[in-house]
């Protein structure tokens, strides 16, 4: 996944956490980004007719960028899924954030032929606890 | 370009490097199960060798992991997991598409890879010069694969 589609999924997400458009701050702390880049990257995404800006307002995916978005998240479900029940890694959030600048969505649709996610996929995913919301990990939640 | 890459431990080589062997484990599964679907000898010989260098590519990713002190996921294990989602009644356009999709998706994967290995300036506990000729090797041995099953496509067209 490279850098454009990682900040549409982090913009699709504080969008939905605040429930209209976001502002570059949040993009900057899901990313963990300083809001200076955010700010250029945001720019670079405006020009390209995948969200709009508005100065105060904040950030606002058009549908394309929801697309884009929606399929950015698709892939990183398919990378914390196949972590936690292929591999059972733990500290899975932690390692899908490293590996999805890695997998491509390609091979992560590979990788989902062996994994169960629900056909609702993307929209179960848990923004605030950064997982599917039917993805059973308790255990790892408790150990992070 | 991306935000998080490029790999900065053994850790995460490591991981990557299992990913690599769990999608030759399925490349060697689906193959396996496609073969049995068909009874084309051509189309059944290079599902048979598909088969034949994923399990080798296997055995050079697991030699390099050894060294890493990381596990990987054992064949049978990942073999159910394919088998509890394939579809037996894919038709012959289907298997030669699909294979064509598992040799084109390993060849971005180890693309990737490289790309992401040459652009970290970690110290593995690896060598880096062997690691990266194993992994190239394998690249060019999937985009053989991805030329050999679109010739293939081509002549039943």
């Amino acid at each position: 996944m490279n850098t454009q589609a990682q900040y549409l999924k982090a913009i699709y997400l504080a969008q939905q956490q605040a429930d209209g458009p976001a502002s570059t701050g949040a993009v900057a702390d899901f990313l963990d980004v300083s809001p200076a880049s955010a700010n250029e990257m945001i720019g670079k995404l405006e020009s390209r007719g995948l969200l709009e800006h508005e100065k105060y307002k904040g950030v606002d995916l058009t549908d394309e960028g929801i697309q884009q978005a929606r399929d950015a998240l698709q892939n990183y479900c398919i990378i914390e899924r196949f972590l936690v029940e292929v591999l059972e890694v733990e500290q899975f959030r932690t390692e899908a954030k490293q590996l999805e600048g890695v997998i491509d969505e390609t091979v992560a649709e590979r990788l989902d032929t062996i994994i169960d996610r629900e056909p609702q996929c993307p929209d179960c995913f848990d923004a605030e606890d950064d997982v599917c919301g039917l993805l059973d990990v308790e255990a790892e939640v408790t150990s992070d | 370009m991306s935000l998080r890459a490029p790999i900065a431990s053994d850790h995460q080589l490591a991981r990557l490097l299992q990913i690599g062997i769990v999608l030759e484990e399925v490349v060697e599964a689906r193959a396996e199960k496609h073969a049995e679907a068909t009874q084309d000898a051509e189309v059944v010989a290079m599902l048979e060798d598909a088969v034949a260098e994923s399990a080798e590519h296997r055995e050079r990713l697991e030699a390099i992991i050894a060294d890493l002190d990381a596990e990987t996921v054992p064949f049978d294990e990942i073999q159910t997991l394919v088998e509890a989602q394939y579809e037996a009644d894919q038709d012959f356009d289907g298997i030669l598409y699909d294979q064509l999709c598992n040799e084109e998706t390993a060849y971005k994967f180890y693309d990737d890879l490289i790309g992401a290995i040459e652009a970290s300036d970690a110290d593995f506990g690896v060598d880096r010069t062997h690691l990266l000729s194993v992994l190239e090797t394998i690249r060019d041995e999937e985009a053989d694969g991805v030329e050999e099953v679109t010739e293939l496509m081509e002549d039943y067209r």
